[in-house]
């Protein structure tokens, strides 16, 4: 039972989504409340090469604000960054430059492919264009769309939080994870 | 007094010989052909000419021609713009199809060098003389020239395109049936 706050009749607490609580305490599993604090805080990396970038802009945006989703701060360091936004086609040449920066990011590390052209080369099916971002780096989330509205983008977002919600904690440091990193020929420290 | 394409012509005829020929002029614009071992000869002259002083290289680029004779499968087309009577001219050198090779045009305009770097990366074709010749646009480890006609366009490590969703069919078969799920081409 949440305590009533002030004069305001109509104020309760949010009750915690997980686990077992009471008043002054609540009881859960460290994946649990580790995955909730990273779901929540999720700091995006745009990489926007096109139109899908636009789309992108227009969910930071006041309109459909991203920073509901705890994705207020846009890093554009990899360093710092949790959640990787790739929005637009991505050329061939161009593949070593995101791998590299996908190799820059601090585990855990997570990928958005925003677009059909992210996804899989959308109608660039060519020489020039890397037939979807996944043929060099892991994707968690492929948000389709030619280019997707920021209510999609939003979605995508939604859907990687429930995963990383779900992520066991100890998922990155598990052989298959390894193993998937491996299959990508990315160094594993 | 504006320069015309007549002058330009004549001018050019008459040092050049046998060397130029086919002088057409499609929406006003003088186009001749040239001999590949001319071309960068003409274009200095083009450019250095009291008269004529073509002093900008507009633009220059490549062309396949598969189904012409060895002789003249590839082709280099230039075009030059006189700023000060506004006048321009084009002209291509065909090159030999096993060997395309031409005088780089570097040492007259640096303008040349992006653009004969585009033409290599694209066509494979070789200018002699160019002081860094090496892929522009595309990745350096691309090992075709790309906008050659014996090359598709399309991308061969697709996995998970079917051609069937696409209106494509591989030569020779007008059988939808006869495709392979997941087939390239």
């Amino acid at each position: 039972m949440a305590e009533i706050i002030g004069n305001n009749q109509k104020v309760e607490l949010q009750p915690s989504e997980q686990g077992y609580n009471g008043p002054g305490f609540q009881l859960t599993s460290l994946d649990k409340i580790v995955g909730l604090a990273r779901s929540k805080s999720l700091w995006p990396l745009p990489f926007a090469t096109s139109c899908c970038g636009i789309e992108f802009m227009a969910t930071m945006g006041a309109n459909y604000d991203l920073a509901r989703f705890g994705s207020e701060r846009p890093s554009f360091s990899p360093r710092q960054a949790d959640m990787l936004l790739v929005m637009g086609t991505i050329a061939k040449k161009m593949g070593p430059v995101l791998r590299q920066v996908y190799e820059q990011m601090a585990e855990p590390r997570w990928v958005i492919a925003v677009g059909a052209c992210a996804c899989s080369g959308g109608v660039f099916d060519t020489y020039s264009v890397l037939q979807g971002i996944d043929k060099i780096i892991p994707v968690d989330v492929y948000v389709p769309g030619c280019p997707p509205r920021p209510e999609q983008i939003l979605d995508g977002v939604m859907k990687l939080q429930e995963l990383v919600q779900n992520e066991q904690y100890s998922r990155r440091e598990s052989p298959e994870y390894k193993a998937l990193l491996a299959s990508y020929g990315i160094n594993v420290n | 007094m504006a320069l015309d394409n007549a002058t330009v012509q004549q001018k050019v005829a008459e040092k050049f010989g046998e060397a130029v020929k086919d002088f057409t002029e499609p929406y006003d614009m003088l186009t001749f052909e040239v001999d590949r071992d001319k071309a960068i000869e003409l274009m200095q002259f083009l450019r250095d000419d009291d008269i004529l002083r073509f002093n900008f290289l507009t633009t220059m680029c490549g062309i396949h021609f598969p189904d012409n004779e060895v002789e003249r499968q590839f082709a280099v087309m230039y075009q030059m713009h006189n700023w000060l009577d506004n006048t321009r001219v084009r002209f291509k050198a065909f090159l030999n199809g096993e060997n395309p090779e031409v005088e780089s045009a570097t040492r007259l305009f640096n303008s040349a060098n992006w653009m004969e770097r585009e033409a290599f990366d694209f066509y494979g074709i070789i200018f002699k003389g160019h002081p860094d010749l090496k892929r522009i646009l595309n990745m350096d480890e691309m090992v075709s020239f790309p906008m050659r006609k014996e090359f598709p366009l399309e991308d061969q490590g697709r996995t998970d395109k079917d051609d069937r969703y696409f209106g494509r069919f591989p030569a020779n078969s007008a059988e939808v049936g006869s495709v392979t799920p997941g087939g390239n081409r």
